[in-house]
């Protein structure tokens, strides 16, 4: 292992080690929900970060997908006794076939086309879902009952009942998915990718199987996604189809633009854009809370923004404007010493 | 040896290659002609991006036409791009691995094969860095390096000195005419520059409106009248 690679993986578990034994501390537990979603989201957009920063293809149905595996997830809890992690599994492995079914066109569609088929799989599946409803503890194949009263929720794992608890086990699982995610691009696969993204045909040429890569891509996306809608169900107990809006599927294209499409950190910073940013904008403000589409604005502007400064995103802006900041700190401070000495 | 017999393809009312027939005997190969004259639409129908309408390619004695696109490179094809396309976000050490991986090189033997050819391109020292951060020329020879690495049987090269100072065309004839001795494969060259092509290719083809118009060793073939007029326009720039 060399010198960066040892500071990298000290930062990581630095980081890892704050979030799960610091922040449950330092934070309510209305944040901790907060951020409890947040990391859901982060894990939903590396799924896209993935396809568009690694292979080049835009989807906008990553939320249909999220429903998909929030929905199986809640299926399987109710209808089985299974370990919550085999349940995880089981929502990631069938969101994978049908993300990699998604994938399909996308073998022979690209960019503009491909971002629109998936779009009409999110609103598609925003029709659907209202009709066939969220499993809440009933019978039969869809495992939905009419009467609200006394529904039981989604479990969570036994060692992670409270919100805090589940806060810690949310993150972990979701650092696995990451690992996964690393362990996937630094292999033949994201070189593979990689040679996609760059030029389909050069890809032919150097001997990759672009049909195969590029639905493993889904497959691999739409898993984690899968995984996040699990990780959703046992968050938030009961879900309604209210929660899931087609329209998430844009903001969340982005937010993950926003992050940084290039890299992994990017991810971290969309989930924590789509849902901490309007947390904190309706805590500060009560606008924003009248008005929830007025956050779809500021996003906006900061994908503009990105677009026109900082095409790798704010994972790599915020760290380059702060060593500007340092350096004119720096030169202002060697000014104003200057200045001072002829006096002194 | 490839084989090209009566190789015809059209796209809708246009016909890009026009009965071709023609055989590159080994070693370094030119095929040169005016722009528009079909090379890299021969070179696309090599790689499976174009299918013909017509016609056989064998290659080695078999039919080339037959495999899947991506299954060539691991028969041994590979190519270079008019436009280069090493990928810009991987290392040059990972641009190169990557094609000895995605073309059945096994893994014992890939920190050797991919050693050997960016030492034969001379690109050892900067393995590490990520081809986004080079210039152009150096590119050029990352492309070479892809092109050769592992067991090569044809590597076509299209215009592989587009937009090269003088220097560094030199250079690049230099690493060119030595493929077909370090890595046993055929070579197909494609470019406007004569001179290189006369320091390169022992042979020559020359294609024009998609027709095959003379071939055979290069000296003759620049000094052929037809090849003359139709590509050279004069005498004096040969």
């Amino acid at each position: 292992m060399d010198a960066s690679t040892a500071v990298r993986v000290l930062v990581i578990v630095a980081l890892l080690a704050f979030a799960l034994l610091a922040l449950p501390i330092l934070l309510s537990d209305y944040w901790i929900v907060v951020l409890t979603e947040a990391a859901i989201f982060a894990l939903v957009a590396l799924g896209l970060n993935l396809l568009v920063g690694r292979v080049g293809l835009v989807s906008l149905g990553q939320i249909g997908l999220l429903v998909v595996g929030s929905w199986v997830a809640a299926r399987f809890f109710f209808l089985t006794g299974l370990p919550f992690p085999i349940v995880l599994l089981i929502s990631g492995v069938i969101t994978g076939v049908i993300g990699t079914l998604l994938g399909l066109p996308a073998l022979r569609l690209s960019g503009l086309h491909l971002a629109l088929i998936t779009l009409m799989f999110a609103g598609l599946v925003s029709i659907v879902i209202p009709t066939v409803n969220f499993p809440n503890g009933g019978g039969g194949v869809l495992g939905h009952t009419e009467s609200s009263f006394g529904n039981p929720a989604v479990r969570r794992p036994s060692i992670a009942q409270s919100d805090p608890a589940y806060y810690r086990y949310t993150v972990i699982v979701i650092a696995v998915m990451f690992l996964l995610a690393l362990i996937h691009i630094s292999s033949k696969a994201g070189r593979a990718w990689a040679a996609i993204r760059q030029s389909e045909a050069a890809a032919i040429a150097a001997g990759v199987n672009i049909t195969f890569y590029k639905l493993w891509a889904f497959a691999l996306a739409s898993f984690l996604t899968g995984v996040a809608g699990g990780l959703l169900a046992g968050d938030e107990g009961k879900l309604y189809s209210i929660q899931f809006r087609t329209i998430d599927s844009i903001t969340l294209l982005a937010v993950v633009m926003m992050g940084g499409i290039y890299s992994l950190w990017g991810a971290w910073i969309a989930g924590l854009l789509q849902q901490l940013v309007p947390a904190l904008l309706n805590d500060w403000f009560g606008f924003f809370e009248r008005n929830p589409d007025f956050v779809l604005v500021l996003f906006g502007v900061g994908i503009l923004q990105v677009l026109v400064t900082a095409p790798e995103g704010l994972v790599n802006q915020v760290p380059k404007d702060l060593r500007n900041l340092g350096r004119l700190l720096a030169r202002l401070a060697g000014k104003a010493t200057g200045r001072s000495r002829p006096a002194t | 040896m490839i084989e090209v017999e009566g190789l015809t393809v059209r796209f809708g009312g246009v016909t890009p290659i026009d009965g071709m027939t023609v055989t590159f005997p080994g070693g370094t190969c030119g095929l040169i002609g005016p722009n528009g004259a079909g090379k890299t639409t021969f070179f696309n129908v090599l790689s499976g991006f174009v299918t013909p309408a017509g016609g056989a390619i064998r290659a080695y004695g078999e039919d080339l036409l037959k495999m899947a696109d991506y299954r060539r490179a691991r028969w041994g094809l590979r190519r270079t791009f008019q436009q280069e396309q090493a990928i810009e976000r991987l290392s040059v050490f990972e641009n190169v691995a990557m094609i000895h991986e995605h073309s059945s090189g096994s893994r014992a033997s890939r920190q050797s094969a991919v050693g050997d050819a960016l030492a034969f391109v001379g690109l050892e020292d900067v393995a590490a860095q990520k081809v986004g951060g080079l210039g152009a020329g150096a590119r050029r020879f990352v492309e070479l390096a892809r092109a050769v690495v592992g067991k090569p049987r044809v590597v076509l090269l299209d215009e592989p000195a587009a937009g090269l100072p003088e220097e560094q065309t030199e250079q690049l004839g230099q690493v060119i005419r030595a493929i077909p001795q370090h890595f046993g494969a055929l070579v197909i060259l494609v470019d406007h520059d004569m001179t290189l092509v006369s320091a390169c290719c022992e042979t020559t083809a020359v294609l024009d409106f998609g027709r095959l118009i003379a071939s055979g060793p290069t000296a003759d073939v620049l000094r052929d009248e037809r090849v003359v007029g139709a590509y050279l326009g004069t005498e004096e720039a040969v």
